[in-house]
């Protein structure tokens, strides 16, 4: 050996902070993809959201008066974390294109340490990404607490921990980065579009109720929902019959509690931390 | 395992399909040698490196490096070694020195130690003041140098180099190559390098040539030459073939290539004038010089380098390529 022996485990995580590391410098020097992450935002939250909230009129009547464009302003959060998340998997198939991933798979590091960097780093971004759309809620009369924010962080975390992974592992067999952004919208939009983000989920149709409901992503968006509303001064009626309001995801008749839901993002992050760190270990 | 050896090789194969892309080839590398791997395009030169620096398994044989074997102790192989690849693998958006440190980290190399040795690294390729610079401003040797930066910086037993100099204008090629030497006076480290210039490969220490997968010979720049014999002398001809029955009838070996007819004699100065009198055929051109690796590879192939190299635009580069992009196929 030329190097003293670092303990393998301290030798893993140092290589899971060095990947992340460097992760965070590449999104930090690309000024264009911070600001270019601000453009979907502004389009939903102000063309979409404007134009529909006359017709949507209020949400949760009776209650404070939520409008469409506060209702969609945590799902456009949500919306910003995911895509960042997810796109944050480009990196390993640049870093193949580019040669960098040779330099990395030579190194005597576990694969599953670089899949888990990756998607740690993607994670970091997304979360910051998503923190970026905060800057909007005065302008859609959203009021932010230091508290809120402070519960929505981990909440946003982990919705990024999942699709990140997911991006690492939709990105472990990819020859290039065009194929991973076609493939990207395929998988991104319709789990987006039906994870509730965008509409209530009450009284969808039958199919749509399903999809809905088998789509983990669903389950990230409406924590934060329930979390942004809340603050905005729910009645305690609303809060306790939250499904005759248009929010909450009730599966047989029970209104799943915030706990639960959080549970399936973490199940559903794990898993594809799992797959992710498979795919990448097969590469030869 | 000799320890005096830090590379042993014993009937390395690599098939890919049908093509044997490496053949049954053995070698031995002393430690601290400067040790050249000549070939064409195709000849099996990044194969034998990969399977070398373990990125790709053997399909049949064996080797040791710095010790251990290949295939059951990759890992310590890994660590033991540095590799400069053959296509550029820095992060351009990265300064010089997070990339060494990215490098360093990945590899072990105790935190207390790092930013000497980055420093130090980078001082052995003359890049100590642009440590701070992002590498999408380099120019293509700068690049390579850091490369070879970045392979020493966990001070590696072996230094793998696939073609250090490809691509690269004449004058920066000399600059590596003076950076090679300098490296390697100054770490006594065994460096493993391929290349298909044939003037490079007088660097070298000791040079093996590798065509169509087999290792068909094995010398210092010196002993490779030697056996071609004492002078090559070409001759111009419009009939070359007569040229070539007329010398065989003489009982002087010759060799048709092109319109040149090329001999290799020990006394190339009083062969020429008696060519001269006694060939009948007008005679356009004589030039008398002594052997060139060019002249051993031609007498060990059959072939010229650069005609390899046209002729094997071959299937066994472009399969080769496939593979080694890593992970976008099984």
């Amino acid at each position: 050996m030329t190097t003293t022996a670092t303990p393998p485990v301290t030798a893993t995580l140092s290589a899971v902070r060095i990947i992340w590391k460097r992760e965070i410098l590449r999104w930090w020097r690309n000024k264009a993809r911070i600001f270019g992450s601000l453009g979907f935002p502004l389009i939903f939250l102000f063309v979409f959201g404007s134009g529909l909230s006359g017709a949507m009129g209020s949400l949760a009547g009776g209650a404070a008066e939520i409008d469409f464009q506060q209702f969609i302003f945590p799902g456009i959060i949500a919306m910003n974390v995911f895509f960042a998340a997810i796109f944050n998997g480009i990196s390993l198939v640049y870093d193949r294109e580019f040669g960098l991933l040779k330099e990395v798979l030579v190194a005597p590091v576990s694969r599953s340490a670089i899949a888990f960097g990756k998607t740690l780093g993607g994670a970091t971004v997304a979360t910051v990404q998503g923190t970026l759309v905060f800057v909007f809620a005065p302008l859609v009369g959203v009021k932010l607490t230091p508290l809120l924010v402070l519960k929505m962080w981990p909440l946003m975390f982990l919705a990024a921990f999942a699709l990140a992974a997911m991006g690492v592992a939709m990105a472990a067999r990819m020859g290039s980065t065009e194929s991973f952004q076609l493939i990207n919208q395929f998988v991104t939009f319709p789990l987006m579009f039906l994870s509730g983000i965008f509409f209530p989920l009450q009284g969808l149709p039958a199919w749509m109720n399903v999809v809905v409901k088998v789509n983990p992503i669903s389950y990230a968006v409406d924590p934060l929902r329930r979390l942004v509303l809340e603050a905005q001064g729910l009645s305690q009626n609303v809060l306790n019959n939250l499904g005759d309001y248009g929010l909450g995801i009730s599966i047989g008749g029970h209104q799943m509690t915030l706990w639960e839901e959080i549970f399936i993002v973490v199940g559903f992050g794990l898993l594809m931390n799992l797959l992710a760190m498979w795919l990448v270990s097969r590469q030869d | 395992m000799n320890h005096g050896n830090s590379i042993e090789v014993e009937g390395l194969t690599r098939r890919f399909g049908q093509l044997v892309a490496v053949d049954h080839i053995d070698f031995v590398v002393p430690q601290g040698e400067v040790f050249g791997f000549l070939g064409p395009n195709g000849a099996g030169k990044t194969t034998t490196i990969s399977m070398l620096t373990t990125l790709l398994k053997p399909t049949d044989g064996s080797a040791r490096v710095a010790g251990y074997d290949i295939r059951s102790d990759s890992a310590a192989v890994r660590n033991a070694i540095g590799i400069v690849f053959q296509e550029p693998s820095l992060d351009d958006r990265l300064t010089a020195a997070e990339n060494l440190e990215f490098h360093a980290v990945l590899f072990n190399v105790p935190a207390s130690e790092r930013k000497g040795r980055i420093a130090e690294a980078l001082r052995l390729v003359d890049l100590e003041e642009r440590g701070k610079e992002l590498v999408e401003r380099f120019s293509g040797g700068m690049k390579r140098r850091l490369e070879i930066a970045r392979g020493l910086l966990h001070t590696p037993r072996v230094l793998f180099l696939d073609e250090p100099t490809l691509g690269l204008d004449p004058q920066t090629r000399r600059s590596i190559w003076d950076h090679i030497g300098r490296l390697r006076s100054e770490t006594g480290v065994t460096i493993f390098m391929t290349t298909h210039y044939m003037d490079e490969a007088e660097f070298c220490d000791r040079i093996g040539i590798i065509d169509r997968g087999k290792l068909v010979a094995l010398d210092t720049p010196e002993g490779l030459k030697r056996e071609v014999g004492g002078d090559v002398v070409t001759v111009q001809t419009p009939s070359p073939a007569d040229l070539v029955r007329h010398l065989e009838r003489a009982g002087i070996e010759s060799r048709l290539h092109g319109d040149t007819v090329l001999v290799e004699i020990e006394d190339g100065a009083r062969f020429i004038p008696r060519l001269a009198r006694d060939f009948d055929g007008d005679i356009e051109g004589i030039a008398l010089r002594r052997p060139t690796l060019d002249d051993v590879f031609l007498r060990m192939t059959g072939r010229t380098i650069r005609e390899s190299e046209l002729d094997d635009q071959d299937i066994a580069r472009n399969r080769m390529r496939r593979h080694m992009t890593m992970g976008r196929r099984h």
